[in-house]
């Protein structure tokens, strides 16, 4: 039997308690919160799980939820396979290279409020180069009246904004694979494409995951953009579930069903990166464990 | 498969002034049709170079590079129809073993079943029949770099195989039969394989004939007898053999050959170009040292400085005059003692002699014929 060393724990402790108080204990407030009508500071009823069945029927939750899973899944779509081309058509070497990381890191730095400001200037169909110019083309643009143009607006603001970081994660994956390869594929006598499908793909298969799950995460949060650009309109349109839990908490002030409301959210982005975790390892393993098994 | 006919210089540097500049200075080479052949020389030596220039990976910045008596400089390794196997494994992780296999084949166009006899064949030579169905990213090290062969030798209308050391990955006793594999497989498919290593075991025992290089520069071509025989450049002989030649600065004085504070004589024929030379070196392999008393006549003094038992052999080292000469003892000899004095024996008619620039000028007792060779 192996001897048992307890003290260990105090090496961990330090990490408990800073994990405790930035993490925890936060949580358990909105725990508190959605278990219990609070009517005024002194007032309060314990409800049970009203809350959440209350949040569970809201039909305006329900076309958010929609909403935002349509737009992380229409992120995905355009953002990693628009980061791939432009990691792919990076130059590798050189003063051309440090150039281009610099250029493409630009968008990053810039934070998000400042992007929807940007953009909301940037698309006016009256002082924005991209709205004026849409208009003399004759294209009929509006981001503030119409609901598709500013759910196109919104998301074409994000994908300026992130495709950059899917682009360097995979230009660092493209890095990494040793010129053997290419050398060897080109004595193979593969075509372009065969050697990004069965060389680079492959090998980028790390930093995608990253790349899908940081992109899926964050565009699932989307709040500060729509909320400069939009302010959730018009209509619903770009009221995403950030929004509408803002709306609900700080707006009218139902701190009850807010909470409620946050855990499920929290729990969904927690459930949904699950399944896209083992759905990619999966892609990667499924064979590995085949093979093991003959 | 071709006869390969290298005339050129290489040098990454896109304007060369010096020798140093060159990663391959001139030169010019041939491999004949169906040859096993190595290039060996230390790290750096300019060895991979050469290999890239001959499967197109990289152009001559000068010289030309000839498949049967065609100029192919230009082309690329497809159009040379050139393998190539590298020395870490290169394998495609999302295909099976045999897909890898049949990669170099597929991306040629020929008909699936002449790809599948072929891939066969080829997993059959190198005991991967029983993986053909696995995906190759989950495989040993060694098995991929069996992989990495296997695509190698694919191909039936090759012009040549090239490998860069393809057995840096292995253990050591699957190097033994993977060199075997690869030497049966050579006379099973009659290609021409050019095998580039730093290791002279490795490239004695597969090749046919041994290209030795050293700082861009090839000092000898030749079988393992001959570079082991007659080093044609001191280079060779410091490099090949374990350990390698004993080198003793020496000169012409008085009709015999000095050597520290020694006058030994030499054979008659050896007179004309030794005392023309007046200074030279005298090489002479540790196998070749023989121990002889300290007073006997036409052997130098040494003093012993070391002696270790390798398990087959005794390695002596002793100090004459202001050199060092290591000779290796069979252990049913009389081994003598760290500080004897003992007599060694470095004339023979396995001794060279280099002149200044450290090629051999005369070596045994028939060194017309040997000069006339090199």
């Amino acid at each position: 039997m192996k001897p048992i060393n307890q003290k260990a724990w105090w090496l961990v402790l330090p990490v408990v308690i800073c994990v405790a108080f930035s993490a925890v204990l936060p949580l358990m407030t909105v725990v508190n919160y959605s278990v219990q009508d609070i009517i005024s500071p002194e007032r309060r009823v314990f409800v049970g799980t009203e809350w959440f069945a209350a949040v569970m029927r809201d039909e305006e939750l329900h076309a958010a939820l929609w909403r935002q899973l349509t737009f992380s899944l229409a992120v995905l779509a355009v953002e990693i396979p628009l980061g791939i081309a432009l990691a792919l058509s990076m130059p590798a070497r050189g003063w051309q290279a440090s150039l281009v990381l610099v250029l493409v890191a630009l968008s990053l730095l810039i934070p998000w409020n400042v992007v929807g400001t940007i953009w909301q200037i940037y698309g006016r169909a009256d002082i924005g180069l991209l709205g004026a110019a849409l208009a003399w083309l004759g294209v009929d643009y509006s981001y503030t009246g119409d609901a598709t143009d500013a759910w196109i607006t919104v998301l074409a603001m994000d994908v300026w904004h992130w495709t950059p970081l899917v682009a360097l994660l995979c230009y660092a994956g493209l890095r990494s694979i040793p010129d053997a390869y290419y050398q060897a594929a080109r004595i193979d006598g593969a075509s372009r494409f065969a050697v990004f499908r069965y060389i680079q793909l492959p090998k980028l298969r790390g930093v995608l995951m990253i790349a899908v799950l940081l992109r899926f995460m964050d565009s699932f949060m989307i709040y500060t953009e729509p909320f400069v650009l939009t302010g959730g309109g018009p209509g619903n349109a770009t009221t995403f579930l950030s929004q509408y839990l803002t709306q609900k908490a700080v707006g009218q002030f139902d701190l009850g069903p807010a909470a409620a409301f946050s855990l499920i959210y929290f729990l969904i982005i927690l459930l949904l990166c699950f399944i896209l975790y083992n759905w990619m390892q999966r892609v990667g393993t499924a064979d590995r464990e085949g093979a093991g098994h003959e | 498969m071709a006869r390969i006919d290298l005339d050129l210089a290489h040098s990454y540097l896109p304007d060369p002034q010096q020798d140093s500049d060159y990663a391959l200075l001139p030169l010019q080479m041939s491999f004949a049709d169906g040859g096993a052949y190595a290039l060996l020389g230390p790290s750096g030596c300019g060895k991979t170079t050469l290999l890239n220039l001959i499967s197109g990976l990289v152009r001559p910045s000068r010289g030309a590079v000839r498949f049967d008596g065609a100029d192919v400089t230009a082309r690329s390794p497809q159009q040379r129809n050139i393998a190539q196997v590298f020395q870490f494994p290169v394998v495609y992780d999302t295909m099976t073993v045999a897909d890898n296999l049949a990669f170099p084949l597929r991306n040629r166009g020929l008909p699936p079943e002449r790809i599948k006899a072929r891939v066969g064949r080829i997993a059959e030579m190198l005991e991967l029949s029983g993986q053909l169905h696995q995906r190759a990213a989950n495989l040993a090290a060694d098995a991929k770099q069996k992989i990495s062969l296997g695509r190698g030798l694919v191909r039936e209308d090759v012009s040549a195989v090239l490998f860069d050391e393809p057995l840096t990955v292995i253990d050591p006793h699957l190097k033994w039969q993977l060199r075997r594999k690869l030497k049966q497989i050579h006379h099973e498919l009659k290609l021409t394989l050019i095998y580039v290593t730093h290791d002279q075991v490795e490239a004695l025992t597969f090749a046919d004939q041994v290209v030795v290089m050293t700082r861009g520069r090839a000092v000898q071509i030749g079988t393992a007898a001959e570079l082991f025989e007659r080093p044609q450049h001191m280079f060779v002989g410091h490099f090949i053999g374990s350990p390698g030649m004993n080198f003793l600065p020496a000169r012409w004085r008085e009709g015999a050959v000095e050597v520290a504070g020694r006058r030994l004589p030499v054979a008659p024929a050896l007179v004309g170009t030794l005392s023309a030379a007046g200074e030279f070196t005298l090489g002479v392999r540790p196998e070749h040292v023989t121990l002889a008393d300290a007073s006997a006549e036409g052997a130098l003094v040494a003093e012993v400085t070391q002696v270790l038992d390798i398990g087959t052999y005794w390695l002596l080292t002793a100090r004459a005059g202001e050199a060092l000469v290591r000779a290796r003892l069979s252990p049913a000899s009389a081994i003598p003692q760290v500080g004897e004095q003992v007599g060694l024996e470095v004339l023979g008619p396995h001794t060279c002699f280099y002149g200044r620039d450290q090629q051999l000028i005369a070596a045994g007792s028939e060194p017309q014929a040997l000069r006339a060779s090199a």
